[in-house]
C-alpha cells in the first residue's frame, strides 16, 4: 500500500493509523475530513473532487517528507478521495505518529494547511440551485450547460 | 508537440480536458500569453503551471514531449 495516494473507493481511517504505528510511537494522531452537508445556511447536496493524480501523489509524499523533516521522529500517511462523495464521507484522512503527542497534533495541522496550499486537487460543490468549482465564480441555475 | 492539461473551472473555460499544442521552445511565461490568447476567458491571475508534473517557473523552457498542466487555485481537503 502506498503511503501518499488518491483513492476512488471509501476512505478507511484504521489503515492509515496501522501503517504509521511503530514500537518508537507514543502517539498517532488522526484527522478526517468529510463532506459538510451545510456551509454558512447553503445546504450541500454532495461533493465532486477531482484530482491531477500523479502530481497530487508526488506532493503528498512531498508534504510527509517536509513533516519528517520538520518533526524528527514522525511518520505521516494520507489518503484523498476523488470521485462524487456523499454528506458524511470521508474526503481526506491524515495519520501522524511520534514519540510524543505535541508533534503529532502539529504536524497533522500542518499538512492538512499544505494540502490546500499545494496538492493540484479540486473541489466541485453540488447545491440544489448550481454547481461551483472552488475557487471560482459560483455559476447561476440559468448558466449551467447540462449535456 | 506538447500535451497539455485543464483542470477543473478551466476545463469549463476552454471546454476541454486536454489538447495537444506545438509549443515546443516556448517558456512558462509564454504559455501564460498563450493560453489568454486561445482562451480570453481563463483567469489568468489565479493559474499556476505545472511542467511534467511539477511547478514550473516562468523562465522553464517546455520541449517536445513534455506535459503542461493549467492548475486552478486547489481546494482539496
Amino acid at each position: 500500500m502506498s503511503v501518499f495516494e488518491i483513492v476512488t473507493e471509501p476512505i478507511v481511517p484504521q489503515t492509515y493509523a496501522d501503517y504509521v504505528l511503530r514500537p518508537e510511537a507514543g502517539a498517532v494522531t488522526m484527522f478526517t475530513g468529510h463532506v459538510r452537508e451545510w456551509t454558512e445556511g447553503v445546504r450541500t447536496l454532495y461533493l465532486a473532487y477531482e484530482a491531477y493524480v500523479p502530481m497530487a501523489q508526488k506532493k503528498l509524499a512531498e508534504i510527509g517528507r517536509e513533516i519528517e523533516e520538520k518533526w524528527i521522529g514522525t511518520k505521516v500517511a494520507i489518503a484523498h478521495r476523488i470521485g462524487e462523495l456523499q454528506i458524511g464521507d470521508i474526503a481526506v484522512v491524515i495519520a501522524v505518529s511520534s514519540p510524543h503527542r505535541s508533534d503529532a497534533y502539529e504536524a497533522n495541522e500542518y499538512a492538512i494547511e499544505r494540502i490546500k496550499e499545494i496538492v493540484p486537487i479540486w473541489k466541485q460543490e453540488i447545491w440544489e440551485d448550481g454547481t461551483q468549482w472552488i475557487g471560482n465564480q459560483r455559476k447561476k441555475p440559468k448558466e449551467i450547460i447540462y449535456d | 508537440m506538447i500535451k497539455l492539461y485543464y483542470f477543473a473551472g478551466l476545463r469549463e473555460v476552454t471546454g476541454k480536458a486536454e489538447e495537444m499544442a506545438d509549443l515546443a521552445g516556448q517558456t512558462v511565461g509564454d504559455l501564460y500569453n498563450w493560453i489568454t490568447d486561445q482562451y480570453p476567458a481563463v483567469p489568468i491571475s489565479s493559474v499556476r503551471i505545472a511542467l511534467n508534473e511539477e511547478y514550473a517557473l516562468s523562465t522553464d523552457v517546455v520541449q517536445d514531449g513534455d506535459v503542461v498542466a493549467f492548475i486552478p487555485p486547489v481546494s482539496g481537503g
